[in-house]
């Protein structure tokens, strides 16, 4: 029966396939800026993502920003030194920067659990914050950098730069999503709960802990690195707060506003963090942080698993990660 | 090699205890060997030294003719030795169906093979008999934090076997289980070593126990094996008649 | 010669204040080991109202020299007021939880703080600089030094003085101590722990407070001076190790003279310095470079 397993891969990705399909329909629906809107919030999401992935291990960054800046600044320095404008060979770029930073960074982090390895990531964003801001004529300081549209494929997308954005996006967005669904149905990604729940039986079975959070820790630096990207992609200007602490924090927040059931979970908590943001601030400039201020409040007094735990309350306690285990 | 364990003059002190004095022993392939004696005698010591743990003030270890005293307790496990804990050690948050699959992929790979699913057929196929033998049939899907205490040190136990050691060592496998319950664990974990014919040390401190499932007994007291005999002949032995029951 | 008056007195004037800012959030840390992400909006808050009353007084008329205890009033009054509604309102909530859900609660309470402020006091700079201003200058060794610098060294030096004396001489002090070593313990031999808790965070609001108040006389009060307070007295915190006042004194004093350093050799790397420093301490010795609380080894 070979055609069994193809089927049932292919009825468990139907509602996710209808769900990419809607999104790819959705910018002739939306007005302008709300496409834009949701280019970002997916950009970010990737982000989040990287921070999730390392929650799964129990394991905060508090300076992931270092990799969000680390991806934008790539685009940036890439194009103002290198006149590079290829989106391709630019993704390709943020991705090996914020890969090899994740490499060196990672033999120090992977010693380190809780409290310490939040500190020692916020210190690492800090230090790429401070030369970042201070080294003017390198980096243009607290004015930041602007980053052209990139080329598509040897194409200037031009005036329909936002609509091409949108998709490239999604697009980045859909394949990072199958690359962390696939790692966390690996050995790799189960060792990241195995981790989280008994270390000393982690090495007494022959694994290594800390390899075992080095590479998830990669993972999540390259998928940090690539939602900077295409920040600094559909945004056009990056800054040095890329790297500072609240914007650390706020991934952070996104992370457990979505929850991590499920690896669209992320997704979502973005989209609604970048919606209530707009909405808020245009609202009232000054309440917005406060109402986000509430919602983490709330959450992390009464909802502990984020929001997406009142869309998929049946969501598998014993596996939290992956949204389809099968019994 | 037919001797599968051999420790030479081990000696280890923690402050004024001597935990191990001068210990030496040799254990052969397929034995199944109980250990006991008083507590604080250095039957824990001893499998944390084994194991790599702890690394013994003097004294060497060979195992399966290679010396590895001091090697670290992963080093130790990848060559073929495995053990379990007096507390169960498992992943809480997991099901027993997937702490399995972990420790056989674990087992498979350095970290387990890289991007390929965990529940691979061929895996799936090796983990469900191999915990259908410790009695894991329809709880397979139970989440371990849910298991009762008994099902949790069968389970500590199946993981280590499933590394497919050659030298498993249980460290008290039955305490904490009800009386009720002790043989029935003891029945199911003797059973499945006898099949494998694996070697295996256990350290237990119901008596009754170690005389059913041992083929040979080592009595330690005050960090050295006073006694090595088989089960029948324990407490006929002197040395144990003074030291464990305490006559003179 | 010049150099090195000018790198020990910006040094030691930047460390008074780190020492102001940081001493509180270490004390909480040691207390309630809970790091408390909206000690940089309490230090904000006494920032705000410091600024205010002193601008009051000042406006009303009456003797300037009023404007320095009024500060030190403004202090006092924040902390009093937020230090126990945050402490019993929120964190006593998380107390026994993961230390994420902590950090993530008082991001929040950060978050709502930040609004708060703007809400309350706009968002323009709000500037008080009389009370640097009356001070005058002192011309020492050819460099001429603002005195409003010597009284913030006064001031921290004060306030450490006191939280000593406190912890060290008092029978309360006493109390703190052990809950600080062992909370359960305390509980069981009848320490009232809540009290203590709230007593000690209110100690370190008016810390907090107490720094921000004396402030801002020499900058402008902005929203988002919260933001980067809180990430320096992290810094200084995690050097001198978590829950040690003196040992955060101690890091204060590095970080003050290191940053004055790098700004008259090398003005762009004054702030990489400060973060290079905490990840040095970090990866080489991560329980501060007096040891925290506890000594939390991997």
């Amino acid at each position: 029966m070979r055609g069994a397993p193809v089927s049932r891969a292919l009825a468990g990705a139907a509602p996710w396939l209808a769900a990419l399909l809607a999104l790819a329909i959705l910018p002739r629906l939306l007005p302008d800026w709300l496409g834009f809107l949701l280019t970002v919030a997916f950009a970010k999401a990737m982000v989040v993502l990287g921070v999730a992935v390392l929650l799964r291990s129990n394991l905060v960054s508090f300076g992931h920003g270092l990799y969000f800046a680390a991806g934008a600044y790539t685009v940036g320095f890439a194009g103002k030194w290198l006149h590079l404008r290829d989106a391709v060979l630019l993704i390709l770029g943020a991705v090996v920067v914020s890969g090899a930073l994740a490499a060196v960074l990672g033999l120090f982090l992977a010693r380190y659990r809780g409290i310490f390895f939040g500190m020692l990531t916020l210190a690492f964003s800090m230090i790429l914050y401070s030369l970042l801001l201070r080294l003017y004529s390198l980096t243009g300081g607290t004015d930041g950098m602007v980053t052209a549209p990139p080329t598509i494929l040897g194409f200037a997308p031009g005036a329909a730069a936002g609509r091409a954005h949108y998709y490239l996006t999604l697009g980045c967005l859909a394949l990072a999503l199958a690359l962390t669904r696939r790692w966390l149905s690996s050995p790799l990604g189960y060792l990241a709960s195995a981790i989280r729940d008994n270390e000393i039986r982690v090495e007494y079975m022959g694994a290594s802990v800390r390899q075992g959070i080095y590479r998830t820790y990669l993972l999540s630096g390259v998928l940090g690195g690539l939602g900077g990207c295409l920040v600094a992609f559909s945004v056009g200007h990056i800054a040095p707060e890329f790297s500072y602490w609240t914007q650390s924090g706020d991934f952070v927040f996104v992370t457990v506003l979505g929850g991590y059931a499920s690896v669209f979970a992320p997704v979502m908590g973005s989209v609604v963090f970048e919606l209530v943001r707009n909405y808020a601030y245009a609202l009232s400039p000054y309440t917005w942080q406060m109402s986000l201020g509430g919602i983490l409040l709330l959450i992390v007094l009464f909802l502990p698993r984020g929001l997406w735990s009142l869309l998929a309350p049946r969501a598998p306690v014993s596996n939290p990660w992956t949204s389809s285990s099968k019994r | 090699m037919d001797v599968v364990l051999e420790a030479v003059g081990l000696a280890k002190t923690f402050g004024a205890v001597k935990a191990a004095d001068d210990l030496s022993v040799r254990i052969s392939r397929g034995q199944v060997v109980g250990i006991v004696g008083p507590n604080g005698s250095g039957k824990t010591t001893f499998l944390n030294l084994v194991t790599g743990y702890l690394s013994p003030a003097r004294g060497q270890i060979h195992y399966l003719g290679k010396e590895i005293t001091g090697l670290h307790p992963r080093q130790v496990t990848r060559l073929g030795v495995a053990r379990s804990f007096q507390v169960p050690q498992l992943y809480t948050s997991l099901t027993v169906l997937e702490n399995m699959l972990v420790a056989l992929a674990i087992r498979a790979g350095r970290q387990g093979d890289g991007w390929r699913a965990l529940r691979t057929r061929a895996r799936l196929a090796e983990a469900r008999p191999l915990l259908e033998k410790f009695g894991f049939g329809d709880e397979s899907g139970q989440v371990v934090r849910t298991l009762p205490e008994g099902g949790r040190k069968l389970l500590d136990v199946a993981l280590s076997f499933a590394l497919g050691p050659r030298l498993l060592l249980l460290d008290e496998p039955t305490s904490g289980v009800s009386a009720a319950d002790k043989f029935r664990v003891m029945d199911t974990l003797i059973g499945v070593i006898r099949e494998s014919g694996v070697t295996s040390v256990f350290v237990e401190h119901d008596m009754d126990v170690v005389q059913r499932y041992a083929e040979r007994v080592l009595v330690f007291s005050e960090g050295r094996i006073i006694a090595d005999d088989p089960p029948g002949a324990l407490f006929a032995d002197p040395v144990v008649r003074r030291h464990i029951l305490g006559e003179e | 010669m010049d150099t090195l008056t000018l790198i020990l007195l910006d040094g030691i004037a930047f460390a008074s204040w780190l020492f102001l800012v940081s001493a509180g959030l270490t004390f909480a840390y040691g207390v309630l080991r809970i790091l408390n992400i909206a000690h940089g909006s309490l230090y904000a808050v006494g920032a705000y109202t410091g600024a205010t009353l002193a601008g009051l007084v000042l406006h009303s008329g009456a003797n300037p020299l009023l404007a320095y205890p009024v500060l030190l009033g403004a202090a006092l009054l924040v902390g009093l007021l937020l230090g126990p509604l945050l402490e019993r309102g929120f964190l006593r909530r998380v107390y026994d939880q993961d230390e994420v859900i902590t950090l993530l609660l008082t991001f929040a309470i950060f978050l709502i703080l930040e609004d708060g402020m703007k809400l309350v006091w706009g968002v323009s700079p709000i500037i008080v600089a009389e009370p640097y201003a009356l001070l005058g200058q002192l011309a020492l060794g050819g460099v001429t030094y603002p005195l409003y610098s010597f009284l913030l060294t006064g001031v921290a030096i004060l306030a450490g003085l006191a939280l000593w004396v406190v912890i060290d001489r008092t029978r309360f002090g006493k109390l703190i101590t052990s809950v600080i070593h062992d909370r359960e313990i305390s509980a069981a031999l009848g320490v009232n722990v809540p009290r203590i808790c709230t007593v000690a965070f209110t100690g370190a609001a008016m810390l907090a407070a107490l720094g921000g108040a004396f402030t801002a006389p020499m900058v402008s009060v902005t929203p988002g001076i919260s933001a980067d307070v809180i990430v320096l007295a992290f810094a200084v915190t995690v050097i001198g190790g978590l829950g040690n006042v003196g040992g955060g004194a101690i890091g204060a004093l590095l970080v003050g003279l290191l940053r004055a350093t790098a700004i008259q050799f090398l003005p762009a790397l004054d702030l990489f310095v400060v973060y290079a420093l905490m990840t040095v301490i970090l990866l080489v010795r991560p329980e501060g470079l007096f040891g925290g609380v506890e000594v939390r080894r991997i």
